[in-house]
């Protein structure tokens, strides 16, 4: 035992460590390195948030509070509008002007400001700045967790949502094939699912926005016929946040596709009044600002269930999702996406397996012929690399991509480097008459500040690609800062080890071992 | 095996203006090629769209023209590795406004009549990400050369410092020159392939610098000339070696990790080669031109040594109870 030294029990356990997490790769089983989807095939999407969007719908919110109150506390007030990200209005009794300024201060986040005139008081009302930011954090938030759990219903295999700087989101799912699963799926994610229920104004007609607004009204297009516009009338008397359960069924006459809702005891009390007030007038189910249909009321529907009928199962089946998991709290756009067919992905895979076996191959052999036992011995450490790279890879996690593949080739060519400049420094030695075991210490000593130099400001460079890259990028930056720190493992402190190792045991070694000739 | 036996010093300083002279024209050139000719951006950074797809049997790319452009004007179509295999490229404004549509099917379906065709891959990007992706880059870019800046200087000197970026920088521009010259397609890869051979560069130039500091603090050469031919000439062996085995493996990748790596793999093998060079005969003159004085660093190294001394002392003085 006395010829074990900590170098070597370091290296071994490193090997061994190496090993046992390198294997469950091979066998699919877990913790294993998870190959990106430009290996396996899938489907990479990156959404961009409107955030302004986000914001504004809060405003509206705090528009039709305005209204509500003014209504419920009969402080009486004109002109209440939104324009520039400012809500603005008239009061028109002054002397209520403490009662409202009451009733102002229990809304949060907001600025007002006042403006006396002879009777009235003119508001002006705008978010915070901190407000603003926490509706825009709020937002994407929010589109990340209903984003996910849309994809969760839908029952897909491992689907990652993840947020990306401050306002996207990318969207990774592995494993879909055809075409029309990829169309569902954008259909899913990017839908803002936001049902309203208007009710059809039937009395008046209009054909401009402004003309509408005159009544009160706004116009929206019909779903199948985008020119026929439908005038409802606002503000919407349900929205889809009292949505509890949506499914899909087929009508019972026309069997046609329909979603199924069901609304929570608040909304059921709202449909049950409105339906039972406006029995023979046609209430119209908006989604996202689409009329998709306006049946007239029979009779009053209590029970708080609601049917949307739509054109195809598909469609219903997506539509009930998303209306299950939530609207989104602003709309998405797709600014980008990719996907990889599996048959690429595996061909991938076989030319950078192909390109990293021979280039090991390449420079294992030129290490042994250039160095002979020197370079076995630096051979091993390369090989423990590889394995120590993949088991770290493997429980961290990580993604294995396309260049993350290139990287782990690039740091075989790499990692022999420190082992060059510690056999060339022994040679050295060597040379100068130094006696092996102490030319063998001397060498690692006077290699290591070049070494450890070298290798940090590499490393430097894949901290900047990893703070600053993206998908792909990432997972290149780590596997060569991983590759980086185990090749120090490896080729510094294990072919140290192993040299001590052999010469505790008193085998004898001569310049030829370091690939001199006599 | 031995490439450079014994301790012969080679003398590379003499030669350093004819180099300097090399590098600044490769470097002049390389600065106009990618001013005037520029790259040819991938859709990572300018937006668009890429279809692959594969036929069964190889097919004429005419007839496959003919049929996408019914639907699809301008579209640019070339094979992509094998004959089977083609790439179409789309641009963005092509296609705006219906990224929801189907283009892998419809493609499909107007090629129909040449065959089964597999899409491999659809590659959709709007064109603001890849702004975006340019001031990114620029940044990881800017970030690494001071992040390496800062610690050359701490770990040796301003000079040394200031020369490896420089050496670093011409190696960037003649890859970059080259990547514009043969119309290598720049996307994401490029930019890590960039970076990547930065860190490289660098790791050569660093590993003779460290031998030159060495120099300078055991030797007693005095001209700095001299110093840096036996520092280069004792680290040359390495230098090749390593060169050598990470050359060898990146020609690997290129020769053989398919059609999708090779813009990665051209460009590194492009800064393998010139990285190696600069680090011999680019860098360790500038520390000269620099002005870089063996008197005033060996002074320097003395002073960091007393203070070490005198502090040794101090503690030594406090331990033994003196003070």
């Amino acid at each position: 035992m006395k010829k074990l030294n900590y170098r070597l029990i370091i290296f071994l356990l490193a090997t061994v460590f190496g090993i046992a997490f390198t294997i469950p790769s091979f066998l699919g089983k877990k913790p294993r390195v998870n190959l990106g989807l430009d290996l396996q095939g899938g489907m990479y999407l990156v959404l961009g948030v409107k955030q302004d969007e986000a914001v504004k719908n809060k405003l509206k919110t705090i528009a039709s509070t305005i209204k509500y109150i003014s209504e419920k506390k009969e402080l009486f007030i004109d002109n209440l509008k939104i324009d520039n990200n400012k809500i603005t209005f008239e009061l028109i009794d002054k002397d209520d002007m403490k009662k409202m300024d009451e009733e102002l201060k229990s809304i949060k986040g907001i600025e007002v400001k006042k403006n006396i005139k002879n009777g009235s008081v003119e508001y002006s009302v705008t978010l915070t700045p901190a407000e603003i930011q926490k509706t825009k954090e709020d937002a994407i938030k929010l589109a990340v967790q209903t984003i996910r759990s849309r994809l969760d219903a839908f029952g897909l295999a491992e689907p990652s949502v993840t947020r990306q700087g401050k306002d996207k989101i990318v969207v990774e799912l592995p494993g879909i094939k055809t075409e029309k699963e990829k169309q569902n799926i954008k259909k899913l994610i990017s839908s803002s699912a936001h049902l309203e229920l208007y009710l059809v104004d039937d009395e008046h007609q209009a054909t401009t926005k402004e003309e509408a607004a005159k009544y009160g009204d706004i116009l929206l297009p019909d779903k199948d016929n985008p020119k026929r516009m439908w005038l409802l009338k606002t503000p919407p008397v349900l929205d889809g946040s009292m949505i509890t359960d949506a499914n899909v069924g087929f009508t019972q006459k026309t069997n046609q596709p329909a979603i199924f809702f069901t609304l929570n005891s608040e909304g059921a009390r709202i449909f049950g009044d409105v339906t039972g007030k406006n029995v023979g007038k046609r209430l119209a189910i908006v989604v996202d600002n689409r009329v998709y249909s306006a049946p007239v009321i029979q009779e009053r529907i209590g029970g708080g269930s609601g049917q949307i009928t739509v054109s195809s199962p598909d469609e219903a089946h997506i539509l009930a999702i998303a209306l299950r998991s939530g609207s989104l709290p602003a709309p998405v756009v797709l600014l980008e996406q990719r996907s990889v067919g599996a048959s690429l992905g595996a061909d991938s895979i076989r030319n950078s397996m192909i390109a990293l076996i021979s280039g090991f191959i390449v420079v294992v052999l030129f290490m042994a012929w250039y160095y002979r036992l020197a370079g076995i011995i630096a051979d091993i450490a390369l090989i423990t690399n590889l394995f120590l790279i993949t088991a770290i890879m493997a429980l961290f996690g990580a993604t294995l991509t396309l260049p993350g593949m290139a990287g782990i080739v690039l740091t075989v060519g790499m990692a022999v480097d420190a082992n060059v400049i510690i056999n060339e420094r022994i040679r050295e030695l060597i040379r100068e008459g130094v006696p092996i075991s102490k030319a063998i210490e001397g060498g690692y000593e006077n290699a290591m500040s070049a070494i450890l130099d070298a290798n940090i400001t590499t490393l430097i460079a894949a901290i900047a690609l990893f703070a600053y890259g993206t998908g792909t990028i990432k997972g290149f930056a780590i596997t060569m800062a991983i590759g980086i720190l185990a090749s120090m493992l490896t080729a510094i402190l294990g072919t140290h080890g192993i040299w001590q190792y052999l010469l505790a045991s008193g085998k004898k070694i001569t310049p030829r071992d370091f690939g001199m000739e006599e | 095996m031995e490439f450079f036996k014994g301790n012969k010093v080679y003398d590379f300083m003499s030669k350093s203006k004819i180099f300097a002279f090399v590098s600044l024209v490769l470097v002049i050139f390389s600065l106009f090629l990618i001013f005037t000719k520029g790259f040819n951006w991938g859709i990572d950074f300018k937006g668009g769209v890429e279809i692959q797809i594969r036929f069964e049997k190889p097919v004429n790319i005419a007839d496959v023209r003919n049929l996408v452009s019914k639907e699809f004007k301008g579209a640019n179509i070339t094979t992509f590795g094998s004959p089977n295999e083609i790439l179409i490229r789309l641009n963005v404004n092509q296609v705006s406004g219906d990224v929801q549509k189907s283009l892998g099917e419809e493609i499909k379906k107007l090629l129909l009549p040449l065959g089964k065709v597999e899409i491999r891959r659809v590659d959709i990007v709007g064109a603001k990400v890849g702004n975006e992706l340019k001031e990114k880059g620029l940044k990881a870019l800017i970030f690494a050369i001071i992040g390496i800046l800062i610690y050359v200087s701490f770990r040796f000197e301003w000079r040394f410092a200031l020369a490896s970026v420089i050496a670093l920088m011409h190696d960037t521009i003649i890859s970059l020159g080259a990547v514009s010259l043969f119309n290598i397609e720049v996307n994401l890869d490029v930019l890590a392939a960039v970076l990547t051979l930065m860190g490289y560069s660098l790791n050569d130039t660093i590993v003779v610098f460290d031998r030159i500091r060495e120099e300078v603090r055991k030797s007693k050469i005095n001209d700095l000339a001299t110093l840096i031919n036996v520092a280069i000439s004792k680290t040359l062996s390495r230098t090749v070696l390593t060169s050598l085995t990470t050359f060898f493996v990146v020609l690997t990748l290129f020769l053989f990790g398919g059609e999708i790596i090779k813009p990665f793999s051209f460009t590194l093998l492009v800064g393998i080669i010139v990285g190696t060079y600069s680090s011999i005969f680019i860098a360790s003159p500038l520390l000269i031109w620099l002005g870089f004085r063996i008197d005033e660093y060996r002074k320097k190294l003395a002073e960091i040594e007393k203070r070490k001394k005198e502090k040794e002392k101090l503690r030594q003085m406090y331990q033994g109870g003196v003070v």
